[in-house]
């Protein structure tokens, strides 16, 4: 009799949550549908239950592969400034969380704090003041003016710090005992061994600056530097005569990150849990 | 903290006696190379990046967040004018964003802690089957950027009798609605757009906090012969606590921080104002109207709410008790 509940409780409680999860995924699901259609009904309509079946086409796909340059332009703008800052922000985040995990030095428990506090925060309390220096450094519509608030980023510090908490100082000793420099030490013994933690953290700061929207909304000011979000978001009128690129273009900025995300999970939850608050 | 900070110092120390006992270099070339390579320097050479963007990027434009509060900017022109900006801002539009900003806080808050709660729950339930692949979807969401969000839900909520939010409403008899142009659907969306987004975060966090609590409490539980319900409110609740505060806490200084959800939905232009936060004020006073003095001045009022309800908040909760959390 116990077993039998439970079978039931077991299978009612899959079926509630399998309803969540299908209403959460929903809205992309019918986005993609939806990327199918006319552009002109959708225009009309927007995302419907009566869908008209037999009007799907490829029409739209085919409009923004053959005639829409500056869709494609925007995708090359994202993905460059999205590389270079995973580049940048790894490379230089690293160091300072290793430094500050694996050395004693005087002012180390200052700097954490200074860490902790810019996590806290806001960024648009900093807006206008950055700006303002941007104007004043002249970086104003460049990739450097949108890439540049994002090249130290606190929360990947934080993490790298928690990370190499965890390593075993006595690797370091043995290196120095071999002749071995403290540079030498961190880029070909001690990174290495982060590399899980350089993947969560490629994937935190990729997924940010692919999606990051304020600041760039600010920066950028001619078309050809247009990020996809920003892209995006200049087709949303009221008037909605770009339907077929807008819905067929947020497909494609979406997609990539889904299937990223199939392949590297693990990495994806780990880097999006430390960066909830901030990228 | 202090017997931390003795133990730096005697670090310290000891590094020097080391120092001392090293032959002297021989070389000039040579000793340079060593000093740049010492453990005293090389922490530092490690933390610079952070420092220099420290300097230039945090400390410099918050001191300026302040400063720019108390000056009227014109290009080449900048004056002090004392408190003039604060004196204009309470005003009926901030108030709106005021009213607006606080009306999405407390409805995100609610949302986006008691569902994952109570979503992460469910999943961590023995019973449960299929736990990764509903985990997966409640997550992916979150990779979606505001702008593609913002695009399905204008679609979804059109104001057209065929959108599927107008045909849902339509089975119960209603008549259309413009979504976009009325003042508590505005809300709705915005709302929406941002719980569709966080919620799988949310439920993460929660899901890490349940893996903490030990499996014994629920066995003895049982023992005692709890129901489901009694479990949960005695053991899952209090055990749950600390991440409690945490979702909240980071929920709060989300909510007052919003302004793509709104600006995805109206580009800074609601009619009526409907959707105008406080950070859209600022960006319609600091950007579209150029006034960075008086935009300034409210970014320092939002720094102002966004500390005071946070400590608030953690006082009432205890959660300034955990030093660890």
């Amino acid at each position: 009799m116990k077993k039998k509940s439970n079978k039931v409780a077991t299978w009612l409680l899959t079926i509630i949550i399998g309803i969540i999860a299908l209403i959460a995924l929903f809205p992309l699901i019918s986005l993609i549908i939806s990327s199918f259609r006319p552009s002109t009904e959708l225009m009309r309509d927007g995302i419907t239950f009566s869908i008209n079946w037999s009007e799907l086409s490829l029409d739209n796909y085919l409009y923004i592969f053959t005639q829409a340059g500056e869709y494609w332009k925007w995708y090359g703008n994202s993905l460059i400034i999205s590389g270079l800052i995973i580049i940048f922000s790894l490379f230089f985040s690293s160091m300072v969380g290793y430094a500050l995990a694996s050395y004693d030095f005087k002012g180390r428990n200052l700097i954490f704090l200074f860490v902790l506090i810019i996590i806290m925060i806001p960024f648009e309390v900093l807006l206008l003041p950055l700006y303002q220096l941007m104007i004043d450094l002249r970086l104003i519509n460049t990739y450097t003016g949108i890439m540049l608030p994002l090249i130290v980023s606190p929360t990947a510090v934080f993490f790298f710090r928690q990370y190499a908490m965890g390593l075993p100082k006595e690797l370091m000793d043995a290196a120095r005992i071999d002749g071995s420099t403290e540079y030498g030490i961190f880029f070909k013994i001690m990174a290495p061994l982060m590399l899980p933690s350089f993947a969560a953290m490629a994937i935190l700061q990729g997924l940010h600056s692919w999606n990051n929207f304020l600041w760039p909304l600010l920066v950028v000011r001619s078309s050809d530097l247009f990020t996809l979000p920003i892209g995006l978001a200049t087709l949303l009128t009221p008037y909605g005569n770009n339907y077929d690129i807008l819905i067929a273009g947020a497909v494609m900025t979406v997609i990539p990150i889904v299937i990223l995300f199939a392949l590297f999970q693990r990495y994806f939850v780990a880097g999006l849990t430390t960066g909830g608050v901030k990228g | 903290m202090i017997n931390k900070v003795r133990h730096d110092v005697e670090g310290f120390e000891f590094e020097r006696r080391k120092n001392r006992k090293e032959p002297p270099p021989v070389k000039k070339r040579k000793r340079a190379k060593s000093f740049l390579n010492s453990k005293q320097v090389v922490p530092y050479v490690f933390v610079s990046p952070f420092i220099i963007s420290f300097l230039i990027l945090t400390l410099y434009p918050t001191i300026q967040a302040f400063v720019m509060s108390f000056q009227r900017i014109l290009p080449g022109q900048v004056t002090f004018i004392g408190f003039q900006n604060y004196e204009r801002i309470f005003n009926p539009a901030f108030f709106k964003a005021l009213a607006n900003t606080t009306i999405y806080t407390v409805a995100t808050v609610a949302i986006l802690v008691l569902v994952p709660m109570i979503l992460a729950t469910l999943l961590d339930s023995k019973l449960v089957r299929f736990k990764t692949i509903f985990r997966s979807a409640l997550f992916i969401p979150s990779l979606t950027s505001v702008v593609v969000a913002g695009i399905i839900f204008r679609l979804f909520f059109a104001e057209s009798g065929g959108s599927i939010a107008n045909q849902i409403v339509g089975v119960f008899g209603i008549d259309p609605i413009s979504w976009q142009y009325t003042g508590w659907s505005g809300m709705l969306l915005m709302v929406l757009i941002a719980s569709w987004r966080w919620m799988g975060v949310n439920v993460l966090y929660f899901l890490a906090g349940l893996q903490n609590i030990s499996k014994e409490l629920y066995e003895s539980a049982d023992i005692d012969g709890a129901n489901v319900f009694q479990k949960f409110r005695y053991i899952t609740l209090p055990s749950l606590k600390p991440i409690i505060i945490f979702v909240t806490t980071i929920s709060i200084i989300g909510g007052f921080r919003v302004f793509e959800e709104s600006y995805v939905l109206w580009q800074g232009n609601s009619p009526g104002n409907i959707g105008l936060t406080l950070v859209g004020y600022l960006y319609e006073q600091g950007i579209q109207q150029n006034d960075m003095g008086f935009g300034a001045a409210i970014g320092v009022i939002v720094l102002l709410i966004i500390f005071i309800v946070s400590i608030l908040y953690l006082l009432i909760t205890g959660g300034f008790k955990r030093g660890d959390e």
